[in-house]
C-alpha cells in the first residue's frame, strides 16, 4: 500500500489546475467553434436518442464511440430489412442518422429503403385487401425517404449526393417532375457534381407541363457545351421540343439521332 | 557531488525498463483481439455494398483503435507505481541519484511508446485490410462492369472515394494524442492514489467527465439559471478536466470529411498541452509522497 499525499498538496494541485484550465479554456472554446465550423461534433446526442437506442449504446455514443455504435446499429437496421421489418428499421435509421448525420450513405439508403423497398411491399402486402389503403401506406412510406432526404440535405447541404437522390425520388415516386428538376439543378450546381445531373435537371423540366420553354433553353444551353453533353437522349428531346415550340428550322441543332428513341417525353405514370 | 537536475539517459533508461516491462506482460496480446476484429468484421460486411462495408469497417476499426488506446492507457498507467512499490523496485531506483520527476518522465515516456507502437501496429493493419478490400472490390468492378472505358472508370473512382483516404491518418494521429493524454491523466492519478484499483476507477470516471466536458462547460458558461453550487460544480468540471469530445473527430472523418489542417494541428496541440499539464501535477504530488 502505498503512503499518503499531503491533502494540502492535492489541494494546491486542484487550485492549479484550475487556473491553467481557466487559461485553456479559452482555447477549448475556440477549438469546439473551429470543430463546429468545419461540420465536426454537429450530432445531437438528447434524451430522444437515449430511448431509441437503449442506456449502453448512449452511454458508447457519449464516451466517443458514436461511429461504431452506428454501424453495429445499421447491422440491425440490415437484419431487420431481412425480415420486411420497415417499423423497426425506420426507428433504427433514424438512431443511426442522429449519431452520424455526416455520413451520406446512411440518409441515402434509409431513404432508398423506405421510399422504394417499403413502398413496393406495401403496395404488395396481401393482407390488406384494400387497394387504397395499400396506396396510402406506400405513400406514407414515400414521405418517409423523402423526409430522411431532407433532414440528410439539412445536415450536409454542401453536398450534391442528396440533392440527386431527392430528384430521383421527386420524379420517379413521387411524379413531382418540376420539384425534381429543381432539386436535380441543385445538385449540379454544388462542388463535384457529375456532369449528368444538368442533363437529368433537363429531362425533368422537359416533363413538365407548363417549363416547356425552360426546358428547352437547358436542353439547347447544354447542346451548346459540347460533345460531351451532346446524349442521344438529350439531342432527341431538343428535336422534339423544336417542333413542339414551333423553333424556326434555321435555328434547330444540326443533329441526328432518331435511331436512338429512349427516355420518351411522355411522362411515365 | 553535484548533480543535474534533468538527465536524459537516466529518463530513458527508465523508460526503456517500463516499456519492456509492458512487453513481458504480454499487452500486445490485445492486438490479437483487434485483428480478430477487423478482419472478421471484414468478412461479416462482405455481404453489404462496397461503400456500406467500407464504412462500417472504418468505423468500427477506428472506434476500437480509440477503445483498445484508452484501455490500454488507463490500465498500463494506473498500475505503474502500484507494481514498483509492490516489486520494491521504486526503492531501489528511487534511492540512487534519480530524482521523483525523472522517475515519472521515465514512466510516462515508456507508456507513450507502448501507446506509440500499438497505434502503428493497429493502424498498419486497419489499412491493409481496407486496402486489400479496396483491391477485392476494384477487382471485381472491372470484372463485371459491362460498359465503357468512361464508366468503368466512373466506377472505380466511386470505389477508391468510399475506400481509403488520407484523412485517416490525422485521424489515427488524434487518437494517440487522446490516448497520451489519459497516460499522463492517469498517472498523475496514481501518484496520490492509494492502490491500483482506485487509480483505475478514478481514471474510467475521468475519462467519462471528459468526455461530458463539453456539456458541462455549456452548463456553466451558457447562463442556465440554476443554484449557485451547481454552476460551481460545473465551473469545477469544465476547468480541471480536459474536453475529450475535441478529440472524437474520427466519427466524421471516416464520413468523408476533409480535416481542416489548423483543427488537427490545435487538437494535437491541445492533447499535448494536457500531457505536460497533467505530468507536471503528478511531480507536484509525487515530490513529497511518502513511500
Amino acid at each position: 500500500m502505498m503512503g499518503r499525499v499531503n491533502p494540502l498538496r492535492v489541494l494546491f494541485a486542484i487550485l492549479f489546475l484550475g487556473i491553467a484550465g481557466s487559461l485553456i479554456l479559452p482555447w477549448q472554446i475556440e477549438l469546439q467553434h473551429l470543430d463546429r465550423s468545419a461540420h465536426f461534433r454537429s450530432a445531437t446526442l438528447d434524451l430522444g436518442l437515449r430511448e431509441r437506442v437503449g442506456q449502453a449504446a448512449f452511454i458508447a455514443a457519449l464516451s466517443g464511440f458514436r461511429a461504431p455504435v452506428a454501424a453495429l446499429l445499421w447491422i440491425s437496421a440490415h437484419a431487420a430489412w431481412e425480415k420486411t421489418e420497415w417499423g423497426k428499421m425506420d426507428a433504427l435509421f433514424e438512431s443511426v442518422t442522429t449519431l452520424q448525420p455526416r455520413v451520406l450513405l446512411y440518409w441515402d439508403i434509409a431513404a432508398w429503403h423506405m421510399a422504394w423497398n417499403a413502398r413496393a411491399s406495401a403496395l404488395q402486402d396481401l393482407t390488406q385487401p384494400s387497394e387504397v389503403l395499400r396506396e396510402r401506406s406506400a405513400g406514407h412510406y414515400v414521405a418517409l425517404g423523402r423526409n430522411f432526404l431532407e433532414r440528410g440535405i439539412k445536415n450536409n447541404p454542401d453536398q450534391y449526393l442528396l440533392y440527386e437522390s431527392l430528384g430521383r425520388l421527386a420524379g420517379t415516386r413521387e411524379s413531382d417532375h418540376g420539384a425534381a428538376a429543381d432539386a436535380y439543378a441543385k445538385a449540379a450546381s454544388l462542388t463535384n457534381a457529375p456532369a449528368y445531373l444538368k442533363r437529368l435537371a433537363a429531362y425533368e423540366s422537359s416533363l413538365t407541363p407548363g417549363r416547356e420553354r425552360e426546358a428547352y433553353e437547358r436542353l439547347l444551353s447544354l447542346y451548346h457545351e459540347g460533345a460531351q453533353q451532346r446524349v442521344p437522349t438529350l439531342v432527341t428531346r431538343l428535336h422534339e421540343f423544336e417542333q413542339k415550340l414551333g423553333i424556326p428550322k434555321d435555328q434547330w441543332v444540326n443533329d441526328s439521332v432518331s435511331s436512338y428513341p429512349f427516355y420518351p417525353l411522355k411522362a411515365p405514370k | 557531488m553535484s548533480r543535474r537536475f534533468s538527465s536524459s539517459s537516466r529518463i530513458f533508461a527508465i523508460a526503456g525498463n517500463t516499456f519492456t516491462d509492458l512487453v513481458r506482460q504480454r499487452v500486445f496480446l490485445f492486438l490479437l483481439i483487434f485483428s480478430l476484429m477487423v478482419i472478421g468484421c471484414s468478412a461479416l460486411l462482405a455481404k453489404f455494398s462496397f461503400q456500406e462495408e467500407f464504412q462500417m469497417l472504418k468505423d468500427v476499426a477506428l472506434g476500437a483503435m480509440s477503445l483498445f488506446l484508452s484501455f490500454f492507457a488507463i490500465l498500463a498507467s494506473a498500475m505503474l507505481l502500484p507494481r514498483d512499490l509492490e516489486d520494491r523496485t521504486i526503492f531501489t531506483i528511487l534511492s540512487k541519484p534519480v530524482p521523483r520527476h525523472e522517475y515519472l518522465m521515465g514512466k510516462l515516456l515508456g507508456v507513450l511508446t507502448m501507446l506509440l507502437l500499438s497505434t502503428l501496429i493497429m493502424g498498419g493493419l486497419f489499412l491493409t485490410v481496407l486496402v486489400l478490400r479496396e483491391q477485392s472490390v476494384l477487382l471485381e468492378t472491372r470484372n463485371s462492369v459491362v460498359g465503357s472505358q468512361q464508366e468503368l472508370a466512373s466506377a472505380l473512382a466511386e470505389v477508391r472515394k468510399s475506400a481509403f483516404n488520407w484523412n485517416l491518418i490525422p485521424a489515427m494521429a488524434i487518437l494517440f494524442a487522446k490516448a497520451s493524454l489519459i497516460a499522463s491523466l492517469t498517472l498523475m492519478i496514481s501518484t496520490f492514489a492509494t492502490s491500483g484499483i482506485f487509480a483505475i476507477l478514478t481514471s474510467v470516471s475521468a475519462y467519462f467527465i471528459g468526455h461530458l466536458q463539453e456539456t458541462a462547460r455549456e452548463y456553466w458558461l451558457g447562463g442556465v439559471t440554476v443554484h449557485w453550487w451547481s454552476r460551481l460544480f460545473s465551473a469545477l468540471l469544465a476547468l480541471v478536466f480536459p474536453d475529450l469530445q475535441a478529440f472524437n473527430l474520427s466519427d466524421d472523418i471516416v464520413a468523408g470529411k476533409g480535416l481542416p489542417l489548423d483543427v488537427f494541428w490545435q487538437t494535437i496541440a491541445l492533447g499535448g498541452v494536457y500531457t505536460i499539464l497533467y505530468y507536471l501535477v503528478a511531480c507536484f504530488l509525487f515530490q513529497k509522497r511518502e513511500l
